[in-house]
């Protein structure tokens, strides 16, 4: 295996407030429209109100990866994917407040 | 190179049938994908499960690898036999999976030849143009680091197309500049330092999805920062100035007389400092110290006496 000298970088951070196009959301994802299409219809991401054009937020990226991968993966269809991913973030949440629980239980 | 045992990664026999295998797979499939599982070994696992179900899902595949013969011990030290081949016929060769980038040497050496290696060579004969694939990764930093801003290193491993027209893992290390302001879920997009392209196309760009390191104190929601504050019974019942640890550096907060255990206490604009910054919470917590000595007994008595206080009257006790 060939090792690289090191570089030193920076990027674009994608935030909560950062607002992409359907295309620049497609190229992100490294997906075509109609796939991004049918999320917003599934409800999996939300355009901005508002606005003339569909604005998506940064964060739409974690989102549409993590229902490829899911789709990809395991064999679960789009509705199943979203499913999963909405358990998933309860998941996360409940994790997060047991481990904060079980910190203040310890002292 | 170490032998790999696909029935025993799938918890096979090997006289499992061609649907045992799938519903082996499926079912370890759902338990170690990344993205659901909580084992600390997931990613690991599943790569070692797809890699096995690529083999044993393909009754060509699986009777080539069955035909190595079953004297191997997982992990022993393996070379593949001169014409191990010889008779079978992958047809479609090479891989079908995903993310085959990701398998092992073992499988590299079995099956990395025929259809895949052929069809790259065409393709460069071709002057093909393509632009390399975005990639994603995740990067685990510190709440402070969001607070300051920070250089954090990163490893990724890439599949690069070599001389020979053949893809070679290549292992690149870059230093990552996290912008302050942060938080868990969001993406720092590093242009070019995807996938390259093939030909004249251009790299691809590298995605990091933020995530936080447990801290011991602190803990994140979004922009929010919660920290659980340990004050004495005097303290919490008379009030008292104390002195609270922040990402920022401490600050010192006043603590009102009458306040309860479980209540928050709001710092303004002392969360995570995103454009707009996140506030942080305080969660006062009583603690109450445990009675060593005579003169600590008597305060506790002398306690119980001053309160008509019952903790369980709402226990009907």
């Amino acid at each position: 295996m060939e090792r690289k000298e090191l570089e030193q970088v920076s990027g674009v951070l994608l935030d909560e407030e950062s607002e992409l196009s359907l295309s620049e959301l497609c190229r992100a994802c490294g997906m075509p429209a109609e796939r991004i299409i049918a999320l917003v219809e599934e409800g999996i991401i939300e355009p901005r109100r508002g606005a003339a054009q569909w604005r998506f937020s940064g964060i739409c990226i974690r989102r549409v990866r993590r229902v490829y991968t899911l789709e990809r993966d395991l064999g679960v269809n789009l509705a199943g994917a979203a499913l999963a991913l909405e358990l998933l973030d309860e998941i996360e949440r409940l994790q997060a407040h047991l481990a904060q629980l079980e910190e203040r239980h310890k002292r | 190179m170490e032998y790999k045992d696909y029935y025993k990664i799938l918890g096979l026999e090997r006289s499992a049938d061609q649907a045992e295998v799938k519903r082996a797979y499926r079912k370890l499939a759902r338990k170690y994908h990344p993205d659901v599982s909580s084992e600390s070994n997931a990613e690991e696992r599943f790569k070692e499960v797809n890699e096995a179900y690529e083999v044993l899902k393909d009754p060509e595949k699986r009777a080539a690898y069955d035909h190595l013969g079953a004297g191997y011990q997982s992990g022993q030290d393996f070379r593949p036999p001169p014409d191990w081949d010889q008779g079978f016929e992958f047809h479609g060769g090479g891989y079908t999976g995903a993310d085959s980038a990701a398998f092992s040497d073992f499988f590299e050496s079995l099956f990395g030849g025929g259809g895949f290696r052929q069809s790259y060579g065409h393709g460069q004969r071709r002057q093909f143009n393509a632009q390399g694939e975005n990639t994603y990764a995740r990067i685990a930093i510190d709440l402070e680091d969001s607070y300051r801003g920070a250089t954090r290193q990163i490893s990724l491993k890439h599949s690069v197309l070599g001389a020979d027209g053949r893809p070679q893992l290549r292992e690149r290390t870059l230093k990552v500049k996290i912008p302050k302001g942060v938080t868990e879920g969001q993406q720092i997009r590093l242009a070019g330092q995807g996938e390259p392209g093939i030909g004249d196309g251009l790299s691809g760009d590298l995605y990091l999805e933020i995530t936080f390191n447990p801290h011991s104190l602190y803990h994140a929601e979004g922009k929010t920062v919660y920290l659980d504050l340990p004050l004495a019974p005097w303290e919490i019942a008379l009030g008292a100035k104390v002195q609270v640890p922040t990402p920022d550096g401490p600050v010192k907060l006043t603590i009102p007389a009458n306040s309860t255990n479980g209540k928050k206490l709001r710092l303004k604009g002392r969360g995570i400092p995103a454009k707009q910054p996140g506030d942080m919470y305080v969660v006062m917590q009583t603690v109450t110290p445990p009675a060593g000595s005579d003169a600590q007994r008597e305060a506790y008595r002398q306690f119980s006496d001053a309160f008509d206080f019952n903790p369980r009257q709402s226990m009907g006790g």
